[in-house]
């Protein structure tokens, strides 16, 4: 029965070890923020961090995770600079449209801020590239990349 | 160790409808298309029984809501308490276009409250908009929840003015407060709320003076931002209700294909499967286990075996054939103004050596998939005395009828409860999933929650059609229209999704946007349509529906005649469109603010476009650079919209930059191809949708002050996307693109497409 660190508390979990980290969060532990968009990695709407790392958690075996400190969403430390930096950008800059992907964004966000204070646009595109948003919110993530950057100064 | 506990509670457990009567609106489509339907959908409801009960905490902004409670209901939308608490009952669902901030600020500004002290609920079937789709929300909306708002407001007031023993003229309402003017009293609403609910409805209540307005026309934050930033937005992925069990669905792979075999011991071997179920129709089959994986597993253990039925020999091929063969043959006419026909041929009769006063063109589009963010989904609890259905859709009323013909139960046993969500894009107008969920669940006592995966999302969508489109014109000896002639081929989607909207004549009027309704006039005119319906697929409405589809050919061919004239695209369409000022108006404020006619840097080129849909006004302009004629980058786009009354510039803009990317996603890449009547792309590795690394650098979006009645605007941007794109394409290339997606090889660089 494979045991998972998440958000901070150890959960034994009991599925197979072949089921994707995704269905353990949304399905068994009821943490719906992180959501299900493709399957195979290919959208980045169920990213999460892994040792503060943005990693998608569609693919990902709940058996491979070993001692891996996986955060979501709702795991975020509401004190935390970076998050908080990002989601008032969000917010600021009304990006959100359908908001699906927007948990995705987020966590590719402030893996990117964390690893990269002040990026580049090239930069973020080359981050958040794999994050994708049907309704074309792309033009205002870029800029509140920024946003949050600059407030963080 | 901890035990997993679910860190939000339970989805509350199902609920019935509060006793309204269905309203009976037939809201036609030709006023969803725009035509108007002023108070059609806002008739006054009586004040619904049950409800929240007092003393439950107050949803965080933006969170639906259960029933609203209020013992002052003086219409569909507004409850208010007497704690003061007030709730707005939104007609139209919220998929990301940004309707329930404006809906609330059209009530607001009337009522006289702040949008923060507002709880939502979204609309129950019956007493919503029947439909939301065709960008019409804040068209129909407009008049009738500014007079729900001012009718409340005029209600309190009153009821003011008796408790103050003062005029009414003498009070006015701020923040949900009222307010004596000449003493500075104040009230709280909720103070006389039990007194205002005892006056008749005014039925025709004073509006406001736009010039007043605090909230209309100034920049107001979205409702739903931080639920959503925050994970906490309950899309109907994310519902979950007590002793609910997760399916997933493999309907056959060829429409109209039926099940011959599977192993269903096997998928039953796997962990935490619980059923194998199998549609009515033996055309769909759902595992249901205990969560999706486990679902997902037993599908795969199932090894299904399909009858592909009648539909096994269709490929992308034929299909396109038989577009093409309509060229030739009868037609409807839908419209004929002067005798197109016959001044095209005795133009094309008259042609000298050096001049041939008639250009044609063929132009090709493919079918298209959806692919909202959020794949389908739905959950339903049937018993033998109600049913629950929770899902996001853009027709809440035919999801309840159907689910009540489904289990014999009254509509008022048949409960929709309306999430966010995570895309419509015009895939959720349908509502086949919810009939499939409810075909499940009434084979099991627990509440089965059904989601596609992306294969099933992408391979068994009901597709944009397919359509192939002729022009011809006759030209002037300066290479303006003198006659124009234009035949549409393609399936009349309406014919299928709201029937008695064709025409008698066979007609889909929705194919004359952007075509018939332009903003340039034509000396003479005749627009024919030749019915094509597509074999062995399922057509729907698509974002944009005809504008999307029409404008990219008229545009593309007014583009056309522009090159062949040696005319200037813009100086051209400014000839076109002396007697529209709102159209002339955005194209010049487009071209000045595009820098339209200065130098660019070597290999980037700029196309124009200009549209009238959806009662909105826009032209643009696009700047992009091809290093290899199958490579584009779109470095900037310059937008000018006149969308009548601006009513939330900023969400305006989103909708605008949005509708731009969501278009130019399809219009380089997407084409939904057959095989053997199988959907051949899966996933997004084979439907590819536009990334952050390839949207344009910039998009500036502008907005025309205006004080017409508002247009729509969730569309707008994405019917520009294929004709701005393919117009500066075929400016940087030197030929015209002419058949989508504008990087298939069908657009070859050899322009084997040149006409």
């Amino acid at each position: 029965m494979p045991s998972l660190n998440i958000n901070g508390q150890d959960h034994l979990v009991d599925v197979d070890p072949d089921t994707p980290l995704l269905w353990v969060l949304r399905d068994v532990l009821g943490l719906n923020a992180t959501k299900f968009g493709c399957g195979i990695a290919q959208c980045g709407a169920c990213t999460v961090h892994m040792d503060g790392r943005a990693v998608r958690a569609c693919n990902l075996p709940v058996g491979l995770i070993g001692a891996g400190r996986i955060s979501t969403l709702e795991g975020l430390d509401p004190a935390d600079p970076v998050a908080k930096a990002v989601q008032a950008a969000w917010v600021a800059l009304d990006v959100v449209q359908c908001g699906y992907c927007q948990p995705g964004q987020v966590m590719a966000a402030i893996a990117l801020l964390r690893a990269v204070p002040h990026p580049t646009d090239e930069q973020i595109d080359s981050a958040m590239s794999a994050n994708l948003c049907r309704c074309g919110t792309y033009m205002r993530i870029r800029a509140a990349i920024h946003h949050a950057a600059g407030a963080l100064a | 160790m901890t035990t997993p506990t679910p860190r939000q509670p339970l989805h509350q457990s199902p609920r019935q409808l509060p006793g309204r009567t269905p309203l009976q609106s037939p809201a036609s489509r030709r006023q969803l298309m725009g035509a108007g339907g002023g108070l059609l959908l806002a008739t006054f409801w009586p004040a619904p029984r049950g409800g929240r009960a007092q003393g439950e905490p107050r949803p965080e902004p933006g969170m639906l809501a259960g029933p609203a409670r209020g013992v002052f209901a003086p219409n569909a939308y507004i409850r208010i308490a007497t704690d003061n608490r007030i709730t707005l009952i939104l007609p139209n669902v919220e998929m990301g276009q940004g309707i329930y901030t404006a809906s609330v600020m059209l009530i607001a500004e009337e009522l006289g409250i702040d949008m923060a002290q507002v709880d939502i609920e979204a609309a129950p079937p019956g007493a919503g908009a029947e439909i939301t789709g065709g960008s019409t929300s804040v068209m129909t909306e407009w008049l009738p929840l500014r007079q729900a708002g001012a009718a409340a407001r005029s209600m309190l007031v009153q009821a003011a003015a008796t408790r103050w023993r003062t005029r009414a003229e003498d009070c006015t309402t701020r923040s949900a407060m009222l307010i004596h003017v000449p003493t500075g009293r104040t009230l709280p609403f909720g103070a006389v709320a039990a007194q205002a609910a005892t006056l008749p409805v005014p039925q025709k209540p004073a509006l406001k003076d736009p010039a007043t307005y605090t909230l209309l026309g100034h920049s107001q934050h979205r409702m739903d931002s931080a639920l959503k930033v925050e994970g906490r937005a309950v899309f109907g992925m994310d519902i979950q209700v007590e002793g609910q069990k997760t399916g997933t669905v493999a309907a056959c792979p060829v429409e109209g294909g039926t099940l011959a075999d599977m192993n269903r011991a096997a998928a039953l071997a796997v962990r935490g499967v619980r059923a194998v179920l199998v549609n009515p129709s033996n055309t769909a089959v759902c595992v249901v286990a205990d969560h999706y994986w486990a679902a997902h597993k037993g599908l795969r253990a199932l090894r299904l075996q399909w009858h592909p039925g009648p539909n096994a020999h269709v490929n992308t091929q034929t299909l396109y054939e038989q577009l093409h063969e309509g060229l030739h043959g009868p037609a409807i006419v839908a419209s004929a103004k002067g005798d197109a026909s016959a001044i095209i041929a005795h133009a094309s009769a008259t042609h000298t050596a050096t001049h041939t006063a008639t250009h044609t063109a063929t132009y090709q589009q493919p079918l298209l998939a959806h692919a909202p963010m959020e794949p389908i989904n739905c959950t339903a609890h049937v018993r033998p005395d109600g049913c629950d259905v929770w899902t996001g859709t853009q027709v809440a009323d035919r999801a309840q009828a159907t689910a009540a013909e489904l289990t014999g139960l009254p509509k008022d046993r048949v409960a929709v409860h309306c999430q966010y969500i995570g895309g419509g894009f015009g895939r959720r107008l349908e509502h086949e999933y919810v009939t499939q969920c409810v075909e499940f669940a009434r084979q099991v006592p627990y509440p089965l929650k059904i989601i596609w995966s992306r294969e099933e999302d992408l391979t068994r969508d009901r597709y944009r059609p397919a359509y192939v489109d002729q022009m011809t014109a006759a030209l002037d000896d300066r290479g303006f229209i003198t006659a124009l002639t234009h035949r549409i081929v393609g399936p009349a989607v309406v014919a299928r999704w709201d029937p008695p909207e064709l025409t008698k004549d066979g007609y889909d009027e929705d194919l004359s946007v952007a075509t018939l309704v332009t903003p340039y006039t034509y000396p003479a005119y005749r627009l024919e349509f030749a019915r094509r319906e597509a074999p062995g697929i399922v057509t729907a409405w698509w974002r944009g529906v005809g504008g999307t589809r029409g404008l990219f050919v008229v545009e593309g061919f007014i583009d056309e005649l522009a090159h062949r004239a040696g005319a200037d695209p813009v100086a051209y369409r400014r000839a076109m469109l002396a007697q529209n000022p709102r159209a002339l108006a955005v194209l010049d404020k487009a071209a000045q603010a595009a820098g339209w006619g200065t130098p660019l840097p070597p290999g980037r080129a700029r196309g124009v476009a200009v549209q009238f849909a959806f009662g909105s006004y826009m032209a643009s302009i696009a700047e992009v650079e091809m290093p290899e004629p199958d490579a584009v980058m779109i470095h900037r786009v310059t937008a000018v919209v006149d969308c009548g009354r601006v009513l939330n510039p900023d969400q305006v803009v989103s909708q605008i930059e949005g509708g731009l990317i969501f278009g130019f996603s399809a219009a380089l890449y997407n084409e939904i191809t057959l095989e053997g009547g199988r959907v051949q792309q899966n996933n997004f590795n084979t439907w590819r949708v536009m990334r952050m690394n390839e949207t344009p650098r910039k998009i500036d979006v502008l907005l025309m002050p205006s004080t017409e009645d508002p247009g729509g605007i969730g569309e707008v941007g994405t019917a520009a996307a294929a004709p701005v794109l393919a117009n500066a394409m075929a400016a940087a290339q030197g030929r015209r693109y002419r058949t989508l997606p504008l990087l298939s090889a069908r657009n070859g660089a050899n322009g084997t497409e040149q006409g």
